[in-house]
This record gives structure tokens, C-alpha cells and sequence, in this order.
């Protein structure tokens, strides 16, 4: 069954965009062939099997959902608000929120021990009054996710709410409805897509945080050492074996995930 | 205009000129003559960070023409570069074993030890764990640290707990001495186990507590000069110097003991 | 009962109108392409707010910036059709009218069965469970009529209710529309661009021109005095501009002179003529020597049973012939004809 485009006459590319094109995509799953050609296939099994491997994978899956979580909830409101109300010093807030994209990320994780460490500007009165402590636990770990993956799913919510059609809102107005409730019943459903596309880069995101991760939250296996720090221990310990499995591990999972996502979600 | 280009173009020229031409096009020089010119790229374990710094300055000083450039990073890593390639004239690593890598890779022969290196416990000024000794790294209400277990001094580390008879109540096991330094400074853990050279390098940052002698790990660091370097007599001459008793006295005024 | 003054500067628009209707009234908002009228209606609407005048529904003032009352869109009592209906893509034809019920806090059972019974009143029953999507444009206008309805508003508000809709279908809707409209109890504002439209479902007429009022009156009125070349267009009226040159003659810009029936009232005058008035002959016709003149055939625009002529000459006119006058009289661009009016067809009246 051939649907209407697909009997279209199709124009043949501009020769330029489709050579640069091909360059592109070999630039990129060049690295990821030369990983499967090295992958040890007969000892996978045993790899991928090892209690450092199967904690570190739980804790990287379980900290990135529940970072997204976080953004999700803190996210789209601030993403609502920079889209949609002028307030004094809009542009000063944007620029901070961007600032987890463009600061290194190990400074990202110096600047959140700086906040919330044990002599933090927070984290101080924290510890003292309740004994609670955010590095070396799973807890931190879930914070420096969510401090570097955040951005991208307000970046893309706000994008999405700035393009969307703001007359259906008018005409919720228009038949009494309150502004939350214009929210929740005709702006959230309207901007689904970009909600979702930007959960997913969050999700990404988080899952590759590496630097933030172990300087705020530190290394421990079972409650702090996510898969991009296990690669690059096993890495230092000359255990190229055990890296390159891990890694096709992480890509497979990634795959799994971004692969169902058509450009029906991912092109916003 | 044209006069400016021309000037940027003559004096990149010269630069040029100035730069590294000892490539394996020079000429070989005699054994036992330093050549006259060059840069010599030396791997070191971060430990040496500020000894080796010294002795870098030292051995520009007394061979001119020669600049010597440094790769300071945990042993592992530069075993790792060493092995993938990285092109460095000097190895000098904080235990044998990444050594012994290196050699097996057949990337060097010979390696000699140069310099000791015993354990520390450090804690942040003002102590407020009131930590004394290897036996408070058992306790589970302080915030204890210690180098990953792939990095020499986590092993090192490890083994002195053991000697210890202490079974520790690890939060972290950083990545590099370097981060776990950092941490014990702003008072983000209470203790953490690196090498006294690190306690004193810190300086007043942080406070040193003995590990006696029998609990304490002898940590000695091998230096060779690599096989496929182009500066085999450089890399020789600079291998020299740091076993020589002038070279000697500088690692011992950073703390190192003799090898 | 509806009243506002609106004073509003939207971009580089100026707009300083009066607007007024009574319950049971519907008033047409009529204007060319950047007047104001979607604005005037939105501020009404309170998306915008004004700089200065008053808006009041029933004695309830809704904006008044010198008194410091702002009454948010949603707390006004107002319904509102739009343009392109704007029904929520993503909710039947049925949440679609329940919505504006269940906002105000109806629960959803008492919203849902109220709704059912708008779109009965509409003929819309069967397409209850429908999403927007798979409506007609007929379809989607009545129910988005439903909607603004169904909140029992005390005034409402169309904006180009038709503008949506393909020819055959408008005509069905509107005379629809005007039904559904006579059935609602407060007062009506339509915007429209579209004569017949305001011709059809309104009862008065504010012909709004660069954010003023250039006219307002019935429709007869309007039609029969025309204010502006706008407006003399829109009801298809010739207007020609002249001065006095008698009891009962105007002189144009060319020199050629009308001989009109009543008596001139000023100096500067207009002069409406009714295409319908106009009368073309191949040759000059014997017997009656005022109000004739030699024109050219400019162009020709046929519509079913209608023919317009354009003529140019001294006296521009257009002419409203029957597709027999066209035939035998042989009408195409650049033919040489004579066009006759007679004098108690021509009104003159000062602006």
C-alpha cells in the first residue's frame, strides 16, 4: 500500500548537500563500527554479566529517569513562564538556564558541592540540622543529572510553546476558562510533542553525565558509580575488554529508546 | 596592510625555524653528547607534579635550546596513552605495575626505580572528624575517601587497610589523588588516604596524620626512557639527572625517599 | 444592552470608534482589510486591553483604565466565534461545547448532557463524538456557534463567522446563522469584510475606516448614502465627486455636469449612482440631451445573471447590464459606447 508521497515524483538531492551528508554520517558511526569490530563477542555474555556492570547499569537507568522526572516537573513550569509571561530580568534567567549547557561539567559538579557539599552555601545548615547530605548518594547523583540535563528540555518546551497557535488559548479564554486551566486542558496537550522530545534529550543527557556526576556525587559501586564512570575506571585499569562491553551496552540501551522515537517526536 | 602580513610571515618563519628540529631527519650525535637543541616530552605520575616541574627548570637551565614539556595524569592513564601511541620520551610511574605494562607492550626496557613514596592520611585543618589514625576509616559516620582502586594509590590504599586490620566505610573512591585532595580541602570528607608527598605539597590546605610504619605501604616509582622516543639522548640525559644525588635532593625536598 | 468607546493604538493604527448594541440587536462591524474591526472585537473581547474610553455590558463596566477596572477575558460574560472557529483539535464536537460549561465549574455529566443538547438545537446530534478534524466547514461553524452559546453569554461575538467557508456553502450558513442568531436573546457583534454578509444578518451597520467610524445607520441607509468610495464600492454604488454648479447640476474634476433631480445641498458634493441606473447604447441616443456620455468599455465582469461594465470616460461609471444587453450590444474592452442616467436616479449629498 504506497501512500500519496511516496508515488510523488521525487527531485533528485543537490549533489553537495547529499555528498556532505554521507560525509556526515560516516564521520559519525565510524567510532561506533570500530567499537563492534572490537567488541570480545564470546565473552559478552560474562561480561555484561558481572555485579559491577548490572549495578552500574541499574543505577545510570534509575538516576536518569528520575532526573527527567525532575525536569519534567520543575522544567515545563519555567519553560511556561519564559514563553509566555514578560517579567523583569527574562533574558538574565534564560541566559542562567542555558548556563549547565556551556559551563564544563566537572565545574557544573564543583559549583553544586560549592551549593549543596557539607560546607556548602545550602548543604551546610542542611547537614548540621538534619544530618542529610546529598553527595555520595544516589540522591546527588539524581541532583547533577538533573543540573546539566534540565536545560535541554526548557530550551525545547520553550521553543515548542513559542511556536505553537496561542488562539485556541484565546478561545479557552474567551469561555471562562482560568489560566491553569487553559494550561492544563488546551496548552500541555498542544505541546506534547515538544514535552516529549525534550524528555528524551534530557533522558540522553543525563545517561551520559560523567563529570558533574563523580565530582559532586563521587564513585562508589552500587550507589554512586553510573555506567560512563564505570567505562572510564575500567578503562584506567587497562581492562579495554570490559570497557568496550560496557559501552555497547550503554549504545544498545540508548538505542533502544531513541530508535522508537520517529521524527514524529524527535523533529518537534 | 601588506607590511603587516609580511611582518607575521617573517617572524612565523623564524618561529618556525626556532622550533623542534631534531625529527628524524638530524643527524645522530655521538653517545654520551647532549645534543644542542629539542623538547623532551615527559609522562609523570601527578604526584611528581611539582618535584618534576623543578627538575624540568633545572635541566633547561643546563641544557639551553632544550624545552622539556610534561604530561602530569594518574599512572594508568599515561600507561594507557603510552600504549595507544602517545609520544612521549620519558615514563615515570607511581608503581611497577603500570611500568611493567608498558615494558610488556615492548614499548620500553630497563626501567629503573628512582623514588619512594610512603601513604598519608589527610584530613581538612581543622579535623572534624577527629580522625587519628587507619582505624577511624572504619567508622561509618564519617565521610571517608580513597583513590579508585585502578589508580596505584587506591591499591596502595587498600593494602594499608588491610595491614591495618580495618575494614573502612568507604563513600567514594575518586578517580585521581588530585580529586580526592580537593575534596578532603573543602572539608567534603573527613579523611582520605594519598601520598605524604600530596599532604605537603597542600600545605596548610590540609592536616597530615602518620601511618605507621607498619601499616603503611612503600610505594616505588620506576622511570625509564621509552624506546620509540626521537630524543634517545635527551630522554637518557634527563633519566640521568633524576637519579643523580643533585636530582635527589630536590624529590627529597618534596618528600620523596630515596629509591 | 452593549456601549463602548474605545480609544486603542495598535502599531501604527490609531483607532477611536463608538460602539453600541441593544439585546436582541445584531450590529456588523464593517470595514476593509486593516480598519481595526479584529481588534476593536478582541478588545471587547479583552485580549487587548484599551488606553482610554469605557466598555460596559448591562451596566457591568468590563474595561475602564480612567476608573482602574479591568475585567479579565475569562470573567466576562461574553461568547465568541472566531475566524477559523478555533474548535480544540483534540476533543470531539461534544467536549467542544461541554468545555466552555466545565470551565466555569459545571461537572462533567451536567456539562456533557447540556452540550448534547446544543448541538441537537444545532442538527448536529449524530456528530457528537467527531473530532473537529472530521467535520465540514458547515459543520465546524455551528458547532463553534454551539460552544460560544452554550455559556448563555450576555453578548456575542463573531469574527468573520463566514470568511471560512467556500461560496456554495456560505450562502447555506448564513441563512442559517441568521436563524440561530434571532434565537439568541443579548445583543450581537459581527465583524465582517463581506456587504452582503452584514447585509444579511445584521441590523445596523458601523462602517469602520483607519480604526473610525465613517458611518453607521440600517442597512438601507448606508447603502442608499454612502459615506466613502469604501463603502460606495462595497454596495456597489458609483461615486463621483463634484461641485455646485446650479440648483440642479454638479460639475466633475472633467468638466462633464450631472443634472440630479433634488436640489444640490452644498458646494462640494457626491453623487451616487446605482449601476443598476445606468443605461448603454452603441450609438448616441436621440430625444433626452442631459446626463449623456461618450465612455469606452474598460473591462467586463460576468456573475451568473449580472453583468458589470466598467466604463471610462468623462464620467467613470460602472454598469450593471443583463447577458442580453451584453450579447447584442457586443461589449468588449475598448468598444465606444454612450451611458445615460436618468436624473431622479442620481442623489447628491454633501459628505
Amino acid at each position: 500500500m504506497t501512500s500519496g508521497s511516496a508515488n510523488r515524483a521525487r527531485a533528485r538531492p543537490p549533489w553537495l548537500l547529499l555528498a556532505l551528508g554521507t560525509v556526515a554520517v560516516a564521520f559519525l558511526v565510524m567510532p561506533f563500527l570500530a567499537l563492534l569490530q572490537r567488541t570480545p563477542w564470546s565473552g559478552l555474555g560474562e561480561l555484561v554479566g558481572r555485579p559491577v556492570v548490572t549495578d552500574a547499569l541499574r543505577l545510570s537507568l534509575l538516576t536518569s529517569l528520575a532526573a527527567t522526572g525532575a525536569a519534567l516537573v520543575l522544567g515545563t513550569p519555567l519553560a511556561w513562564l519564559l514563553a509566555r509571561q514578560r517579567f523583569p530580568g527574562r533574558s538574565a534567567v534564560r541566559a542562567v538556564v542555558l548556563l549547565p549547557m556551556v559551563l564544563p561539567p566537572v565545574v557544573g559538579g564543583a559549583a553544586l558541592l560549592f551549593a549543596f557539599g557539607r560546607r556548602g552555601l545550602l548543604g551546610e545548615s542542611v547537614y548540621d540540622q538534619t544530618g542529610l547530605l546529598l553527595p555520595y548518594s544516589a540522591w546527588g547523583v539524581i541532583v547533577a543529572n538533573t543540573f546539566v540535563a534540565m536545560p535541554f528540555l526548557i530550551i525545547t518546551v520553550e521553543a515548542g510553546l513559542r511556536s505553537m497557535d496561542r488562539r485556541y488559548e484565546d478561545a479557552a479564554a474567551t469561555l471562562g476558562a482560568s489560566q491553569w486551566t487553559v494550561f492544563r486542558r488546551i496548552t500541555l496537550p498542544m505541546v506534547a510533542p515538544s514535552i516529549v522530545a525534550g524528555a528524551v534529550l534530557c533522558w540522553a543527557r543525563a545517561l551520559g553525565e560523567f563529570g558533574a556526576t563523580v565530582t559532586f556525587a563521587g564513585n562508589l559501586q552500587g550507589r554512586t558509580q553510573t555506567m560512563p564512570l564505570a567505562v572510564f575506571l575500567a578503562l584506567e585499569s587497562g581492562d579495554r575488554q570490559a570497557a568496550i562491553a560496557l559501552s555497547l551496552l550503554l549504545i544498545m540501551v540508548s538505542l533502544a529508546v531513541l530508535v522508537p522515537m520517529r521524527d514524529r517526536w524527535l523533529g518537534a | 596592510m601588506k607590511l603587516k602580513l609580511a611582518l607575521i610571515l617573517a617572524t612565523a618563519v623564524l618561529l618556525a625555524g626556532c622550533s623542534d628540529t631534531g625529527g628524524g631527519a638530524g643527524p645522530a650525535t655521538p653517545t654520551g653528547a647532549t645534543p644542542a637543541g629539542g623538547t623532551l616530552t615527559v609522562f609523570a605520575a601527578a604526584s611528581l607534579t611539582d618535584a618534576f616541574t623543578q627538575l624540568g627548570d633545572r635541566f633547561k637551565a643546563a641544557h639551553p635550546g632544550v624545552t622539556v614539556e610534561f604530561n602530569f595524569a594518574a599512572s594508568s592513564a599515561l600507561r594507557e596513552q603510552i600504549i595507544g601511541g602517545a609520544p612521549a620520551d620519558v615514563f615515570a610511574s607511581a608503581n611497577e605495575s603500570n611500568m611493567t605494562q608498558v615494558v610488556d607492550a615492548g614499548l620500553a626496557t630497563g626501567p629503573t626505580p628512582f623514588v619512594t613514596n610512603v601513604l598519608q592520611i589527610a584530613v581538612p585543618s581543622d579535623n572534624p572528624g577527629q580522625v587519628a589514625g587507619l582505624s577511624d576509616f572504619g567508622k561509618a559516620e564519617l565521610l571517608i575517601g580513597l583513590c579508585a582502586e585502578e589508580v596505584p594509590c587506591g591499591q596502595f590504599g587498600l593494602e594499608a587497610l588491610a595491614k591495618a586490620g580495618v575494614t573502612p566505610s568507604i563513600d567514594t573512591n575518586e578517580p585521581d589523588v588530585r580529586s580526592l585532595l580537593t575534596k578532603v580541602e573543602n572539608g567534603d570528607l573527613d579523611a582520605g588516604i594519598v601520598y605524604h608527598t600530596d599532604v605537603l605539597a597542600a600545605g596548610d590546605a590540609v592536616r597530615g596524620i602518620e601511618i605507621p610504619a607498619g601499616q603503611n605501604v612503600v610505594a616505588t616509582y620506576p622511570i625509564v626512557a621509552l624506546s620509540g622516543s626521537d630524543h634517545a639522548d635527551l630522554a637518557t640525559a634527563f633519566v640521568g639527572y633524576v637519579r643523580s644525588p643533585a636530582g635527589q635532593r630536590v624529590l627529597e625536598s618534596f618528600g620523596f625517599g630515596p629509591a | 444592552m452593549f456601549t463602548a468607546w474605545i480609544e486603542l493604538r495598535i502599531g501604527s493604527l490609531d483607532i477611536e470608534v463608538g460602539v453600541d448594541a441593544a439585546d436582541g440587536e445584531t450590529v456588523a462591524l464593517l470595514g476593509p482589510n486593516g480598519a481595526g474591526k479584529t481588534t476593536i472585537l478582541r478588545a471587547i473581547a479583552g485580549l487587548l486591553a484599551i488606553d482610554r474610553g469605557r466598555i460596559e455590558v448591562d451596566g457591568l463596566a468590563l474595561d475602564d483604565p480612567a476608573a482602574g477596572v479591568f475585567v479579565p477575558t475569562a470573567d466576562r460574560p461574553i461568547g465568541v466565534v472566531f475566524q477559523d472557529y478555533l474548535l480544540f483539535p483534540r476533543m470531539s464536537a461534544l467536549d467542544n461545547v461541554a468545555f466552555g460549561l466545565r470551565a466555569r465549574g459545571l461537572a462533567k455529566p451536567a456539562a456533557r448532557a447540556a452540550a448534547a443538547g446544543w448541538l441537537d438545537r444545532f442538527g448536529l446530534a449524530e456528530h457528537a463524538a467527531n473530532r473537529p478534524r472530521a467535520l465540514s466547514g458547515g459543520q465546524s461553524q455551528r458547532v463553534a456557534l454551539a460552544r460560544a452559546l452554550a455559556t448563555s453569554p450576555r453578548l456575542l461575538l463573531l469574527d468573520e463567522p463566514l470568511a471560512a467557508l467556500d461560496a456554495r456553502t456560505r450562502v447555506q450558513v448564513r441563512t442559517s446563522l441568521r436563524r440561530h442568531l434571532a434565537t439568541f436573546g443579548g445583543a450581537r457583534i459581527l465583524v465582517t469584510h463581506d456587504p452582503v454578509d452584514a447585509m444579511v444578518l445584521a441590523d445596523r451597520l458601523i462602517v469602520v475606516e483607519d480604526g473610525r467610524v465613517i458611518q453607521s445607520g440600517t442597512v438601507s441607509e448606508v447603502a442608499r448614502h454612502p459615506r466613502s468610495r469604501y463603502v460606495a464600492e462595497l454596495v456597489g454604488v458609483n461615486l463621483l465627486h463634484g461641485t455646485a454648479a446650479g440648483p440642479h447640476l454638479v460639475r466633475l474634476e472633467s468638466g462633464s455636469e450631472l443634472v440630479v433631480a433634488d436640489p444640490v445641498p452644498g458646494d462640494e458634493v457626491v453623487v451616487a449612482v446605482r449601476p443598476q441606473a445606468v443605461a448603454v447604447y452603441r450609438e448616441k441616443p436621440a430625444g433626452s440631451p442631459r446626463n449623456v456620455w461618450p465612455a469606452t468599455v474598460c473591462d467586463v465582469e460576468v456573475d451568473r445573471d449580472r453583468v458589470r461594465v466598467q466604463l471610462d470616460g468623462p464620467v467613470p461609471l460602472v454598469a450593471e447590464v443583463t447577458p442580453g444587453a451584453l450579447a447584442e450590444l457586443e461589449l468588449v474592452p475598448g468598444t465606444l459606447v454612450w451611458a445615460t442616467v436618468k436624473a431622479v436616479e442620481l442623489s447628491a449629498y454633501t459628505q
